[in-house]
């Protein structure tokens, strides 16, 4: 190994080392200077996690965030410099911490944050042509296949509602005391530059799953009926057109370059 | 100098619309392009849109020239769209590292000054000069650590780098105020055998002094710190030596640094002009 090499290595032992006991450090990080880096680096990670989740933060407040993101930061160093990307996992981590916070809703909460930044930063595609789909023959249209927009992400709840939790705090808007206790879906698209959200059922869910998996309307909408009978198809379809769900190039669900 | 870059600022989201409309003659933006990795989305855009009214740089905080280990494909091939995309005015980097064993360390963490970690540097240089088919700026380093692994002179270092590698240099002046207030240096000796002919670029920001943190967990002793925060505004020292540089050497693109605590667009425009004056004045010296 080179003596470079050795010294990155020694850097990045004193960077995480926690109190005394130990390996012992390199001379350099005994220096009062060498905890500029340390602290910058630890705040730099910490500040980032409380970025990227920032209903978790109003939720817990940023005290508790922040010894959250202190526990993840020493256990989960950052792999790409895109910071956004930085505690993809962190909502398996709550789930892991659960005794900590004592808030099953949290870990599902937080990948909502997660799913809207994917949104947010997601490849730009224009959305299919309504009009276009709206002159399809009915039979035609029960074969087509419709791209799902690169833009467009959706996840059933079926515990909590999770929706709601994320959406009045994220919103910033009062708690209504009447909350139904109950699964919530949700569906994130970004029609018009801007990340939108709205309510999803799990048949809607169901039906853009299988939009997704590359099969027919009709099949999809076979696969939403079959979970949420009541569903209204046509309602949810017109919806899910407007919301900027489909692509107009199905090329753009090509593997994204980043 | 460039007529189209005078003083830059730069760029923070929240200033997004008032940079948009900003019409100052010969201004321009400067961004970290880590934050516009993505695929696309109204970051990007709004990237677009600055970039269409006016001249930017792309300054890189991750690349890792100085780690002892080849540049990592996929980021430069990155940051190369990037640049095809926003065609900047400039492209720097730093004389540092940050990733290492497949590991980022969000921070420019020094490298001891070697001919091995000379070479190392001047190959990752020209790497990613190759990829993105133009000359580089490279900017000194603040230092917190006096490291005795050093055998060659931070100035000597540079000029040697810039000589095998052809890059510029981004002179980051706070950073040669900071270095020197920690390390017991003389700034003004500093600035005076800067290699000034390579000089692509100039940073002034804000510093704090981290007095307060003397309790801090090493117990260590020592004078207080000026850290390199860029949440202040430039300090009348980091003015002076500023002056001190365009006087003797002429006037560079010129970057009001602020990435934590932003002010108020106009703040930021105040500071710019400030710098204009001290770059016009060397200019109209006799």
């Amino acid at each position: 190994m080179t003596s470079l090499a050795r010294f990155h290595d020694d850097f990045v032992k004193a960077l995480y080392a926690q109190g005394s006991g130990g390996e012992p450090l390199p001379a350099f990080a005994a220096q009062r200077g060498f905890n500029v880096y340390r602290n910058t680096v630890l705040k730099t990670c910490i500040d980032a996690l409380q970025a990227n989740y920032p209903t978790i933060d109003r939720l817990v407040g940023s005290a508790w965030l922040r010894e959250l993101c202190s526990a993840y930061v020493r256990l989960h160093r950052p792999t790409d410099v895109r910071l956004i990307e930085y505690g993809a996992d962190f909502a398996d981590f709550l789930e892991r911490s659960s005794l900590e916070h004592e808030l099953d809703y949290l870990p599902d909460v937080a990948r909502l944050d997660r799913m809207w930044l994917d949104v947010h930063s997601a490849a730009d595609e224009p959305c299919i042509d309504v009009d276009a789909v709206a002159s399809i023959a009915p039979d035609a249209l029960a074969n087509t296949v419709l791209c799902v927009s690169p833009s467009a992400r959706w996840r059933w709840f079926p515990a909590y509602p999770i929706y709601t939790i994320w959406r009045t705090n994220r919103e910033v808007g009062e708690w209504r005391g009447d909350i139904a206790w109950q699964g919530e879906g949700v569906l994130m698209t970004r029609p018009d530059g801007a990340v939108r959200w709205q309510a999803a059922s799990v048949g809607t869910c169901a039906f853009l799953d299988a939009c997704a998996g590359g099969v027919s309307l009709a099949r999809a909408a076979q696969a939403a009926t079959e979970i949420e009978p009541a569903l209204a198809l046509d309602r949810m379809f017109a919806q899910l057109l407007t919301s900027g769900c489909f692509a107009a190039d199905c090329a753009a669900n090509a593997p994204s370059p980043w | 100098m460039n007529p189209l870059l005078r003083t830059g600022l730069a760029l923070k989201p929240q200033h997004y619309h008032e940079a948009l409309e900003a019409q100052a003659e010969g201004l321009w933006f400067e961004v970290h392009p880590e934050n516009y990795m993505v695929a696309g989305g109204p970051r990007l855009a709004w990237l677009d849109a600055v970039r269409s009214r006016h001249p930017l740089s792309l300054h890189s905080v991750s690349l890792s020239l100085g780690a002892d280990a080849a540049l990592d494909p996929a980021r430069l091939a990155a940051l190369r769209r990037l640049v095809e995309r926003l065609e900047p005015a400039l492209v720097s980097e730093h004389l540092a590292w940050s990733t290492w064993r497949g590991a980022y360390y969000p921070d420019l963490l020094p490298i001891p000054r070697t001919t091995a970690s000379l070479r190392r540097v001047v190959e990752n240089v020209q790497r990613m000069q190759d990829a993105l088919c133009r000359p580089i700026a490279i900017e000194n380093p603040s230092h917190y650590l006096r490291l005795e692994q050093h055998t060659w002179d931070e100035i000597d270092f540079l000029d040697a780098i810039v000589a095998r590698s052809g890059c510029r240099l981004l002179l980051d002046i706070n950073n040669v105020f900071v270095s020197s207030h920690n390390l017991g240096l003389c700034a003004a000796d500093y600035i005076d055998r800067f290699p000034a002919h390579a000089v692509a670029e100039i940073h002034l920001a804000g510093h704090r002094d981290d007095e307060g943190d003397d309790d801090d967990e090493s117990g260590s002793a020592g004078p207080h710190l000026l850290i390199d925060s860029h949440d202040e505004s430039i300090a009348p020292d980091v003015w002076r030596l500023y002056q001190r540089f365009v006087e003797r050497f002429g006037a560079r693109p010129t970057l009001i640094e602020r990435d934590d605590r932003i002010p108020a667009f106009d703040e930021l425009l105040a500071e710019r002009r400030h710098a204009e004056e001290i770059a016009c004045r060397a200019r109209s010296a006799p």
